[in-house]
Protein backbone atom coordinates (compact mmCIF):
# COMPACT_ATOMS: atom_id res chain seq x y z
CA UNK A 1 0.00 0.00 0.00
CA UNK A 2 2.85 2.27 0.47
CA UNK A 3 5.88 0.76 -1.37
CA UNK A 4 7.43 3.42 -3.15
CA UNK A 5 8.12 5.39 0.48
CA UNK A 6 10.76 2.33 1.27
CA UNK A 7 13.56 3.30 -1.03
CA UNK A 8 15.84 -0.54 -0.36
CA UNK A 9 12.70 -1.85 -1.60
CA UNK A 10 12.70 -0.55 -5.14
CA UNK A 11 16.11 -2.20 -6.14
CA UNK A 12 16.72 -5.46 -8.81
CA UNK A 13 18.39 -8.43 -7.32
CA UNK A 14 20.00 -10.87 -9.09
CA UNK A 15 18.67 -9.05 -12.15
CA UNK A 16 14.83 -9.51 -10.70
CA UNK A 17 12.89 -6.96 -8.63
CA UNK A 18 13.65 -7.75 -5.12
CA UNK A 19 10.47 -9.19 -2.85
CA UNK A 20 11.29 -8.46 0.98
CA UNK A 21 9.71 -11.20 2.78
CA UNK A 22 11.84 -11.19 5.70
CA UNK A 23 10.02 -8.68 7.64
CA UNK A 24 10.21 -10.77 10.23
CA UNK A 25 14.16 -10.68 11.07
CA UNK A 26 13.51 -6.69 10.56
CA UNK A 27 11.66 -4.60 8.33
CA UNK A 28 12.65 -1.87 5.78
CA UNK A 29 12.72 2.11 6.62
CA UNK A 30 10.72 4.35 5.16
CA UNK A 31 12.64 7.56 3.48
CA UNK A 32 11.27 9.59 6.55
CA UNK A 33 13.22 7.42 8.69
CA UNK A 34 16.69 7.98 7.24
CA UNK A 35 16.29 10.96 7.09
CA UNK A 36 15.44 12.02 10.07
CA UNK A 37 18.68 10.14 11.39
CA UNK A 38 20.27 11.96 8.57
CA UNK A 39 19.20 15.41 9.75
CA UNK A 40 20.16 14.81 13.16
CA UNK A 41 23.60 13.56 12.42
CA UNK A 42 23.92 17.05 9.70
CA UNK A 43 22.39 19.58 12.40
CA UNK A 44 21.84 18.41 15.54
CA UNK A 45 24.73 16.30 16.92
CA UNK A 46 25.40 16.58 20.40
CA UNK A 47 25.14 14.79 23.79
CA UNK A 48 21.45 14.65 25.89
CA UNK A 49 21.20 15.82 29.20
CA UNK A 50 23.82 17.38 29.85
CA UNK A 51 24.88 20.36 27.90
CA UNK A 52 24.12 24.16 28.22
CA UNK A 53 24.71 24.78 24.31
CA UNK A 54 21.95 25.07 21.64
CA UNK A 55 22.90 21.62 19.86
CA UNK A 56 22.70 19.75 23.23
CA UNK A 57 19.19 21.50 24.17
CA UNK A 58 17.94 20.25 20.46
CA UNK A 59 19.38 16.89 21.05
CA UNK A 60 17.52 16.64 24.32
CA UNK A 61 14.71 17.98 23.57
CA UNK A 62 14.07 15.28 20.33
CA UNK A 63 15.32 12.53 22.12
CA UNK A 64 13.20 13.06 24.77
CA UNK A 65 9.96 13.70 22.42
CA UNK A 66 11.09 10.50 21.36
CA UNK A 67 10.10 9.40 24.27
CA UNK A 68 6.67 10.79 24.59
CA UNK A 69 5.77 9.24 20.84
CA UNK A 70 6.51 6.18 22.43
CA UNK A 71 4.24 6.64 25.25
CA UNK A 72 1.68 7.89 22.98
CA UNK A 73 1.85 4.84 20.79
CA UNK A 74 1.65 2.50 23.73
CA UNK A 75 -0.78 4.79 25.68
CA UNK A 76 1.39 4.41 28.80
CA UNK A 77 0.53 6.53 31.45
CA UNK A 78 3.49 8.36 32.07
CA UNK A 79 6.70 9.02 29.89
CA UNK A 80 8.59 7.68 33.65
CA UNK A 81 7.53 4.43 32.02
CA UNK A 82 9.65 4.34 28.85
CA UNK A 83 13.06 3.13 28.94
CA UNK A 84 14.83 3.29 25.93
CA UNK A 85 16.86 0.34 25.41
CA UNK A 86 18.97 -1.51 22.15
CA UNK A 87 15.31 -3.36 21.20
CA UNK A 88 13.58 -6.05 23.20
CA UNK A 89 16.42 -8.48 23.46
CA UNK A 90 18.09 -6.26 25.77
CA UNK A 91 14.72 -5.31 27.59
CA UNK A 92 13.86 -8.75 28.42
CA UNK A 93 17.75 -8.91 30.05
CA UNK A 94 16.93 -5.51 31.91
CA UNK A 95 13.65 -6.85 33.57
CA UNK A 96 15.33 -10.17 34.31
CA UNK A 97 16.55 -8.01 37.40
CA UNK A 98 13.07 -8.69 39.01
CA UNK A 99 13.67 -11.95 39.01
CA UNK A 100 16.09 -13.86 41.43
CA UNK A 101 17.58 -17.32 41.52
CA UNK A 102 14.66 -19.78 41.91
CA UNK A 103 11.94 -17.50 41.23
CA UNK A 104 9.38 -19.41 38.96
CA UNK A 105 8.59 -18.05 35.80
CA UNK A 106 6.05 -19.09 32.85
CA UNK A 107 6.61 -18.82 29.11
CA UNK A 108 5.35 -20.37 26.68
CA UNK A 109 6.65 -23.10 23.77
CA UNK A 110 6.85 -20.34 21.33
CA UNK A 111 9.36 -18.15 22.86
CA UNK A 112 11.98 -16.35 21.60
CA UNK A 113 15.35 -17.43 22.75
CA UNK A 114 15.45 -14.11 24.08
CA UNK A 115 12.42 -14.75 25.78
CA UNK A 116 14.14 -18.06 27.33
CA UNK A 117 17.54 -17.47 27.88
CA UNK A 118 17.53 -14.55 30.01
CA UNK A 119 15.38 -16.45 32.49
CA UNK A 120 18.08 -19.33 32.75
CA UNK A 121 20.74 -16.50 32.93
CA UNK A 122 18.55 -15.43 35.98
CA UNK A 123 18.38 -18.39 37.34
CA UNK A 124 14.57 -18.97 37.07
CA UNK A 125 12.98 -22.20 37.08
CA UNK A 126 10.77 -22.04 33.97
CA UNK A 127 7.28 -23.21 33.10
CA UNK A 128 6.27 -23.87 29.87
CA UNK A 129 3.07 -23.68 28.14
CA UNK A 130 2.82 -25.96 25.57
CA UNK A 131 2.03 -25.46 22.10
CA UNK A 132 -1.07 -27.03 20.02
CA UNK A 133 -0.63 -28.68 16.98
CA UNK A 134 -2.07 -25.70 14.93
CA UNK A 135 0.00 -23.45 16.57
CA UNK A 136 -2.35 -22.14 18.97
CA UNK A 137 -1.50 -22.29 23.17
CA UNK A 138 -2.50 -24.72 24.85
CA UNK A 139 -4.84 -22.03 27.12
CA UNK A 140 -5.98 -25.00 30.07
CA UNK A 141 -2.28 -26.08 30.42
CA UNK A 142 -1.67 -22.48 31.22
CA UNK A 143 -4.49 -22.19 33.92
CA UNK A 144 -3.41 -25.25 35.57
CA UNK A 145 0.86 -23.63 35.48
CA UNK A 146 -0.92 -20.23 37.36
CA UNK A 147 -0.11 -20.87 40.79
CA UNK A 148 1.22 -19.22 43.80
CA UNK A 149 4.53 -19.89 42.95
CA UNK A 150 4.85 -17.98 40.01
CA UNK A 151 6.29 -14.53 40.23
CA UNK A 152 6.08 -13.55 36.45
CA UNK A 153 4.49 -15.06 32.88
CA UNK A 154 6.92 -13.51 29.81
CA UNK A 155 5.05 -14.45 26.62
CA UNK A 156 5.08 -13.17 22.82
CA UNK A 157 2.42 -11.22 21.80
CA UNK A 158 2.96 -13.02 18.21
CA UNK A 159 4.93 -15.82 17.34
CA UNK A 160 8.02 -14.76 15.09
CA UNK A 161 8.14 -18.48 13.32
CA UNK A 162 4.19 -19.66 13.24
CA UNK A 163 2.45 -15.60 12.99
CA UNK A 164 0.14 -17.27 15.91
CA UNK A 165 -1.06 -14.09 18.17
CA UNK A 166 -1.82 -14.70 21.44
CA UNK A 167 -4.64 -13.82 23.39
CA UNK A 168 -2.72 -11.82 26.08
CA UNK A 169 -5.58 -9.78 27.22
CA UNK A 170 -7.31 -12.56 28.37
CA UNK A 171 -4.01 -14.58 29.83
CA UNK A 172 -2.94 -10.82 31.45
CA UNK A 173 -6.70 -11.25 33.19
CA UNK A 174 -6.08 -15.16 33.99
CA UNK A 175 -2.36 -14.37 35.87
CA UNK A 176 -3.78 -11.06 37.65
CA UNK A 177 -6.46 -13.32 39.43
CA UNK A 178 -3.59 -14.94 40.61
CA UNK A 179 -1.42 -12.03 41.74
CA UNK A 180 0.94 -12.91 39.05
CA UNK A 181 2.75 -9.95 36.67
CA UNK A 182 2.77 -10.14 33.11
CA UNK A 183 5.39 -9.09 30.60
CA UNK A 184 4.32 -8.99 26.86
CA UNK A 185 7.13 -9.81 24.21
CA UNK A 186 5.84 -7.37 21.57
CA UNK A 187 8.61 -7.43 18.95
CA UNK A 188 6.86 -9.71 16.34
CA UNK A 189 2.95 -7.56 16.72
CA UNK A 190 4.57 -4.31 17.52
CA UNK A 191 4.40 -3.25 13.64
CA UNK A 192 0.87 -5.48 12.86
CA UNK A 193 -1.61 -3.88 15.20
CA UNK A 194 -2.68 -1.49 18.08
CA UNK A 195 -1.23 -1.78 21.83
CA UNK A 196 -2.57 -0.25 24.29
CA UNK A 197 -0.51 -1.01 28.12
CA UNK A 198 -3.14 0.35 29.94
CA UNK A 199 -6.29 -1.72 27.61
CA UNK A 200 -4.11 -4.75 28.09
CA UNK A 201 -2.88 -3.94 32.10
CA UNK A 202 0.36 -5.64 31.04
CA UNK A 203 2.85 -5.02 33.42
CA UNK A 204 5.85 -4.86 31.24
CA UNK A 205 6.25 -4.69 27.81
CA UNK A 206 9.50 -4.34 25.14
CA UNK A 207 9.63 -4.11 21.33
CA UNK A 208 12.84 -3.46 19.06
CA UNK A 209 12.41 -0.20 16.78
CA UNK A 210 13.88 -2.46 13.66
CA UNK A 211 10.63 -4.58 13.19
CA UNK A 212 8.59 -1.40 13.00
CA UNK A 213 9.91 0.45 10.11
CA UNK A 214 13.22 2.56 12.58
CA UNK A 215 16.47 1.64 13.01
CA UNK A 216 18.53 -0.70 14.75
CA UNK A 217 19.91 -0.82 17.91
CA UNK A 218 16.71 1.02 19.50
CA UNK A 219 14.29 -0.22 21.42
CA UNK A 220 12.15 0.48 24.28
CA UNK A 221 11.12 -1.01 27.33
CA UNK A 222 7.48 -0.62 29.20
CA UNK A 223 7.13 -1.30 32.91
CA UNK A 224 4.60 0.36 35.45
CA UNK A 225 6.46 2.87 37.61
CA UNK A 226 5.80 1.23 40.66
CA UNK A 227 6.92 -1.79 39.58
CA UNK A 228 10.05 -0.68 37.32
CA UNK A 229 10.91 1.64 40.91
CA UNK A 230 11.99 -2.12 42.60
CA UNK A 231 14.12 -3.06 39.78
CA UNK A 232 17.64 -2.34 40.76
CA UNK A 233 19.89 -0.53 37.66
CA UNK A 234 20.72 -2.35 34.50
CA UNK A 235 23.97 -1.05 33.95
CA UNK A 236 25.76 1.58 36.06
CA UNK A 237 27.10 4.41 34.48
CA UNK A 238 26.79 8.21 33.77
CA UNK A 239 22.96 9.84 33.52
CA UNK A 240 21.44 6.92 35.47
CA UNK A 241 22.97 8.44 38.83
CA UNK A 242 22.21 11.23 41.43
CA UNK A 243 25.11 11.67 43.55
CA UNK A 244 28.32 9.66 42.93
CA UNK A 245 31.16 8.99 45.98
CA UNK A 246 33.48 6.62 46.46
CA UNK A 247 31.49 5.64 49.81
CA UNK A 248 27.94 5.19 47.90
CA UNK A 249 26.14 6.01 45.05
CA UNK A 250 22.11 7.25 44.64
CA UNK A 251 20.56 6.57 41.48
CA UNK A 252 18.81 8.46 39.21
CA UNK A 253 15.05 8.67 38.55
CA UNK A 254 12.92 6.96 35.93
CA UNK A 255 13.51 5.99 33.54
CA UNK A 256 17.14 7.60 33.38
CA UNK A 257 17.66 5.05 36.49
CA UNK A 258 17.77 2.33 33.26
CA UNK A 259 19.78 4.43 30.98
CA UNK A 260 23.57 4.33 31.54
CA UNK A 261 26.42 6.09 29.10
CA UNK A 262 24.98 8.17 26.00
CA UNK A 263 22.21 6.46 24.33
CA UNK A 264 21.30 6.09 20.73
CA UNK A 265 20.08 9.45 20.16
CA UNK A 266 19.85 8.98 16.72
CA UNK A 267 17.86 6.02 16.98
CA UNK A 268 15.46 6.80 19.45
CA UNK A 269 14.57 10.05 16.89
CA UNK A 270 14.55 7.40 14.03
CA UNK A 271 12.41 5.31 15.75
CA UNK A 272 9.92 8.38 16.66
CA UNK A 273 10.15 9.17 12.96
CA UNK A 274 8.62 5.42 12.00
CA UNK A 275 5.82 6.05 14.76
CA UNK A 276 5.14 9.37 13.05
CA UNK A 277 5.14 7.54 9.78
CA UNK A 278 2.75 4.44 10.80
CA UNK A 279 0.76 7.26 12.74
CA UNK A 280 -0.90 8.76 9.40
CA UNK A 281 -2.31 4.99 8.64
CA UNK A 282 -5.52 3.72 10.31
CA UNK A 283 -4.68 0.58 12.06
CA UNK A 284 -8.11 -1.50 10.36
CA UNK A 285 -6.41 -0.70 7.09
CA UNK A 286 -3.19 -1.97 8.02
CA UNK A 287 -4.63 -5.06 9.83
CA UNK A 288 -7.41 -5.37 6.89
CA UNK A 289 -4.62 -5.52 4.22
CA UNK A 290 -1.95 -7.47 5.87
CA UNK A 291 -4.89 -10.17 6.26
CA UNK A 292 -5.37 -10.30 2.71
CA UNK A 293 -1.82 -10.93 1.97
CA UNK A 294 -2.21 -13.81 4.57
CA UNK A 295 -4.91 -15.35 2.99
CA UNK A 296 -3.83 -14.73 -0.51
CA UNK A 297 -0.69 -16.62 0.05
CA UNK A 298 -1.71 -19.59 2.73
CA UNK A 299 -4.41 -20.30 -0.28
CA UNK A 300 -1.89 -19.71 -3.16
CA UNK A 301 0.79 -21.68 -1.52
CA UNK A 302 -1.26 -24.67 -1.59
CA UNK A 303 -0.74 -25.07 -5.42
CA UNK A 304 2.64 -26.23 -4.64
CA UNK A 305 3.16 -30.47 -3.91
CA UNK A 306 4.61 -31.26 -1.02
CA UNK A 307 4.63 -28.39 0.85
CA UNK A 308 3.59 -28.08 4.68
CA UNK A 309 2.12 -25.41 6.36
CA UNK A 310 3.88 -24.94 10.23
CA UNK A 311 1.42 -23.03 12.46
CA UNK A 312 -2.76 -22.36 11.26
CA UNK A 313 -3.60 -20.69 14.27
CA UNK A 314 -7.19 -18.72 13.62
CA UNK A 315 -6.03 -15.35 15.07
CA UNK A 316 -2.30 -15.25 12.94
CA UNK A 317 -0.26 -12.41 11.40
CA UNK A 318 1.63 -12.41 7.96
CA UNK A 319 4.23 -15.22 8.52
CA UNK A 320 3.86 -18.50 6.63
CA UNK A 321 6.64 -20.97 7.87
CA UNK A 322 6.60 -24.38 5.78
CA UNK A 323 8.87 -27.03 5.29
CA UNK A 324 8.68 -29.35 1.72
CA UNK A 325 8.89 -32.55 0.50
CA UNK A 326 12.69 -33.23 -0.44
CA UNK A 327 14.41 -29.56 -0.79
CA UNK A 328 15.27 -28.01 2.49
CA UNK A 329 14.59 -24.68 3.82
CA UNK A 330 18.07 -23.43 3.23
CA UNK A 331 17.64 -24.91 -0.37
CA UNK A 332 14.53 -23.25 -0.66
CA UNK A 333 15.89 -19.71 0.27
CA UNK A 334 18.86 -20.47 -1.82
CA UNK A 335 16.68 -20.87 -5.03
CA UNK A 336 14.16 -18.15 -3.56
CA UNK A 337 16.98 -15.30 -3.37
CA UNK A 338 18.23 -16.02 -6.95
CA UNK A 339 14.89 -15.33 -7.92
CA UNK A 340 14.75 -12.13 -5.96
CA UNK A 341 12.56 -13.14 -2.98
CA UNK A 342 14.34 -12.91 0.13
CA UNK A 343 12.84 -15.40 3.14
CA UNK A 344 14.39 -16.65 5.94
CA UNK A 345 15.29 -20.47 7.08
CA UNK A 346 16.61 -22.07 9.80
CA UNK A 347 15.08 -22.62 13.84
CA UNK A 348 14.22 -18.36 13.63
CA UNK A 349 15.88 -18.71 16.98
CA UNK A 350 13.04 -20.95 18.36
CA UNK A 351 14.89 -24.02 18.77
CA UNK A 352 12.14 -25.66 21.36
CA UNK A 353 9.70 -24.66 18.61
CA UNK A 354 11.42 -27.06 16.08
CA UNK A 355 11.40 -29.79 18.01
CA UNK A 356 8.29 -29.54 19.02
CA UNK A 357 7.02 -29.53 15.84
CA UNK A 358 9.47 -32.04 14.81
CA UNK A 359 11.29 -30.24 12.16
CA UNK A 360 14.76 -29.25 11.81
CA UNK A 361 14.21 -26.04 10.06
CA UNK A 362 11.37 -24.15 8.36
CA UNK A 363 11.56 -21.45 5.18
CA UNK A 364 9.27 -18.51 6.71
CA UNK A 365 7.52 -15.82 4.43
CA UNK A 366 6.94 -12.57 6.94
CA UNK A 367 5.02 -9.84 5.33
CA UNK A 368 4.21 -6.45 5.96
CA UNK A 369 1.85 -3.41 4.97
CA UNK A 370 4.20 -2.71 1.68
CA UNK A 371 3.97 -5.98 0.55
CA UNK A 372 1.73 -7.08 -2.34
CA UNK A 373 -0.25 -9.82 -3.97
CA UNK A 374 1.97 -9.42 -6.91
CA UNK A 375 4.86 -10.43 -5.25
CA UNK A 376 3.47 -13.44 -3.48
CA UNK A 377 2.58 -14.58 -7.11
CA UNK A 378 6.14 -14.28 -8.34
CA UNK A 379 7.50 -16.43 -4.40
CA UNK A 380 4.78 -18.98 -5.32
CA UNK A 381 6.47 -19.47 -8.99
CA UNK A 382 9.81 -19.50 -7.59
CA UNK A 383 8.35 -22.30 -4.89
CA UNK A 384 7.35 -24.13 -7.48
CA UNK A 385 11.04 -24.33 -9.52
CA UNK A 386 12.01 -25.33 -5.95
CA UNK A 387 9.81 -28.46 -6.69
CA UNK A 388 11.36 -28.72 -10.16
CA UNK A 389 14.81 -28.97 -8.74
CA UNK A 390 13.58 -31.42 -6.32
CA UNK A 391 11.94 -33.69 -8.02
CA UNK B 1 16.69 -21.82 -14.18
CA UNK B 2 19.57 -19.38 -13.62
CA UNK B 3 22.95 -20.66 -14.53
CA UNK B 4 24.78 -20.53 -11.06
CA UNK B 5 21.62 -22.31 -9.55
CA UNK B 6 22.27 -25.05 -11.99
CA UNK B 7 26.05 -25.08 -11.15
CA UNK B 8 24.92 -25.41 -7.60
CA UNK B 9 22.28 -27.93 -7.82
CA UNK B 10 23.51 -30.12 -10.59
CA UNK B 11 22.23 -33.49 -10.77
CA UNK B 12 25.03 -35.33 -8.65
CA UNK B 13 24.00 -33.48 -5.36
CA UNK B 14 20.13 -33.97 -6.00
CA UNK B 15 20.70 -37.56 -5.93
CA UNK B 16 23.42 -37.73 -3.57
CA UNK B 17 21.39 -35.25 -1.27
CA UNK B 18 18.55 -36.98 -1.50
CA UNK B 19 20.14 -40.70 -1.56
CA UNK B 20 23.04 -40.53 0.62
CA UNK B 21 25.85 -43.31 0.44
CA UNK B 22 27.23 -44.23 3.70
CA UNK B 23 24.17 -43.11 5.34
CA UNK B 24 25.20 -45.56 8.35
CA UNK B 25 26.57 -45.62 11.92
CA UNK B 26 29.87 -47.84 11.68
CA UNK B 27 29.99 -51.23 14.70
CA UNK B 28 33.09 -50.08 16.63
CA UNK B 29 34.11 -46.84 14.77
CA UNK B 30 38.02 -46.22 15.47
CA UNK B 31 36.54 -42.69 15.98
CA UNK B 32 33.16 -40.30 16.23
CA UNK B 33 33.28 -36.82 14.82
CA UNK B 34 30.37 -34.21 15.72
CA UNK B 35 29.10 -31.86 13.06
CA UNK B 36 27.06 -28.73 14.21
CA UNK B 37 26.22 -25.13 12.75
CA UNK B 38 23.97 -23.71 15.55
CA UNK B 39 22.90 -21.12 12.84
CA UNK B 40 20.92 -23.34 11.14
CA UNK B 41 20.77 -26.52 12.70
CA UNK B 42 22.71 -28.91 10.16
CA UNK B 43 24.43 -32.07 11.92
CA UNK B 44 25.82 -34.40 11.37
CA UNK B 45 27.91 -37.63 13.48
CA UNK B 46 30.70 -39.54 11.50
CA UNK B 47 31.76 -42.72 12.12
CA UNK B 48 35.75 -43.99 10.70
CA UNK B 49 37.53 -47.02 11.02
CA UNK B 50 41.14 -46.38 10.66
CA UNK B 51 43.30 -49.27 10.15
CA UNK B 52 47.26 -48.72 9.59
CA UNK B 53 46.66 -45.01 9.27
CA UNK B 54 44.19 -46.22 6.19
CA UNK B 55 40.55 -44.64 6.94
CA UNK B 56 38.74 -48.32 5.86
CA UNK B 57 34.93 -47.44 6.77
CA UNK B 58 33.12 -44.11 6.97
CA UNK B 59 29.50 -43.52 7.72
CA UNK B 60 28.07 -40.40 8.91
CA UNK B 61 23.99 -39.90 10.41
CA UNK B 62 22.70 -36.70 10.68
CA UNK B 63 20.33 -33.78 8.94
CA UNK B 64 20.33 -31.25 6.58
CA UNK B 65 19.95 -28.85 3.57
CA UNK B 66 20.55 -30.93 -0.10
CA UNK B 67 24.24 -29.05 -0.06
CA UNK B 68 25.76 -30.45 3.73
CA UNK B 69 24.57 -33.81 3.09
CA UNK B 70 25.45 -34.51 -0.59
CA UNK B 71 29.08 -32.99 0.65
CA UNK B 72 29.17 -35.35 3.23
CA UNK B 73 28.15 -38.64 0.53
CA UNK B 74 30.62 -37.40 -1.69
CA UNK B 75 33.34 -37.03 1.29
CA UNK B 76 32.35 -40.54 2.54
CA UNK B 77 32.56 -42.05 -1.19
CA UNK B 78 36.32 -40.17 -2.24
CA UNK B 79 37.71 -40.63 0.99
CA UNK B 80 37.45 -44.56 2.16
CA UNK B 81 40.28 -46.33 1.22
CA UNK B 82 42.41 -43.00 1.53
CA UNK B 83 45.30 -42.37 3.97
CA UNK B 84 44.81 -39.99 6.86
CA UNK B 85 47.30 -38.14 5.34
CA UNK B 86 45.47 -37.75 1.83
CA UNK B 87 42.41 -37.07 3.48
CA UNK B 88 44.01 -34.25 5.20
CA UNK B 89 45.14 -33.10 1.58
CA UNK B 90 41.41 -33.65 0.31
CA UNK B 91 40.40 -31.15 2.72
CA UNK B 92 42.64 -28.20 2.29
CA UNK B 93 42.18 -29.02 -1.34
CA UNK B 94 38.21 -28.60 -1.01
CA UNK B 95 38.59 -25.72 1.12
CA UNK B 96 40.55 -23.60 -1.15
CA UNK B 97 38.44 -24.77 -3.64
CA UNK B 98 35.04 -23.28 -2.08
CA UNK B 99 36.73 -20.73 -0.40
CA UNK B 100 39.03 -18.81 -3.15
CA UNK B 101 38.78 -17.89 -6.51
CA UNK B 102 42.08 -19.97 -7.02
CA UNK B 103 42.11 -22.65 -9.86
CA UNK B 104 43.46 -25.98 -8.95
CA UNK B 105 45.46 -28.44 -10.78
CA UNK B 106 44.49 -31.31 -8.62
CA UNK B 107 41.95 -33.44 -9.89
CA UNK B 108 39.25 -33.81 -7.50
CA UNK B 109 36.87 -35.94 -9.46
CA UNK B 110 33.29 -35.97 -8.27
CA UNK B 111 34.23 -33.52 -5.24
CA UNK B 112 34.35 -31.13 -8.05
CA UNK B 113 30.62 -30.87 -8.42
CA UNK B 114 30.59 -29.12 -5.32
CA UNK B 115 32.46 -25.83 -7.20
CA UNK B 116 29.43 -24.29 -7.88
CA UNK B 117 28.62 -23.37 -4.12
CA UNK B 118 31.77 -20.96 -4.06
CA UNK B 119 29.19 -18.73 -5.67
CA UNK B 120 26.64 -18.87 -2.37
CA UNK B 121 28.66 -17.55 0.12
CA UNK B 122 26.10 -18.16 2.56
CA UNK B 123 26.09 -22.05 1.78
CA UNK B 124 30.07 -22.42 2.22
CA UNK B 125 29.69 -23.75 5.35
CA UNK B 126 26.86 -26.66 4.74
CA UNK B 127 29.20 -28.17 1.88
CA UNK B 128 32.31 -27.95 4.66
CA UNK B 129 30.22 -29.13 7.71
CA UNK B 130 31.24 -33.04 6.59
CA UNK B 131 34.53 -31.80 6.33
CA UNK B 132 34.99 -29.89 9.70
CA UNK B 133 33.46 -33.35 11.04
CA UNK B 134 36.05 -35.14 9.62
CA UNK B 135 38.89 -32.93 11.62
CA UNK B 136 36.50 -33.20 14.71
CA UNK B 137 37.08 -37.33 14.41
CA UNK B 138 40.47 -37.35 13.29
CA UNK B 139 41.32 -35.54 16.69
CA UNK B 140 38.81 -38.13 18.91
CA UNK B 141 41.51 -40.71 17.42
CA UNK B 142 43.42 -42.23 20.51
Amino acid sequence: MNKQDFPALNQDVYGKPLVYFDNAATTQKPQVVIDAVSRFYENDNSNVHRGVHALSARADKAYEAARDSIKNFINAKSRKEIIFVRGSTEGINLLSGFIKAGDEVIISGMEHHANIVPWQLAGAKLNVIPVLDNGELDLNAYKNLLNSNIKLVSITHMSNTLGTINPVKEMIALAHDKNILVLLDCAQSISHGPIDVQDLDCDFLVFSGHKIYGPTGIGAVYGKQELLDKIPPYQGGGAMIEQVSFEKTTFNQLPFKFEAGTPNIAGAIGLAAALDYLNQFSWSDIIAYEKNLLDYAQEKIQSVPGLRIIGTAENKGAIISFVMDKAHPHDIATILDRAGIAIRAGHHCTMPLMKRFNVPATARISMAFYNTTDEIDLCIDALHEVKRIFS
Amino acid sequence: MMHDLRELYQEVIIEHGSNPRHFCALENPTCTGHGYNPLCGDQITLDLKINNDVISEMGFQGQGCAISMASASLMCESLTGQTIADAQKAFEIFHTLLTTDVELDENLGKLAVLSGVREFPARVKCATLAWHTLQDALENKS
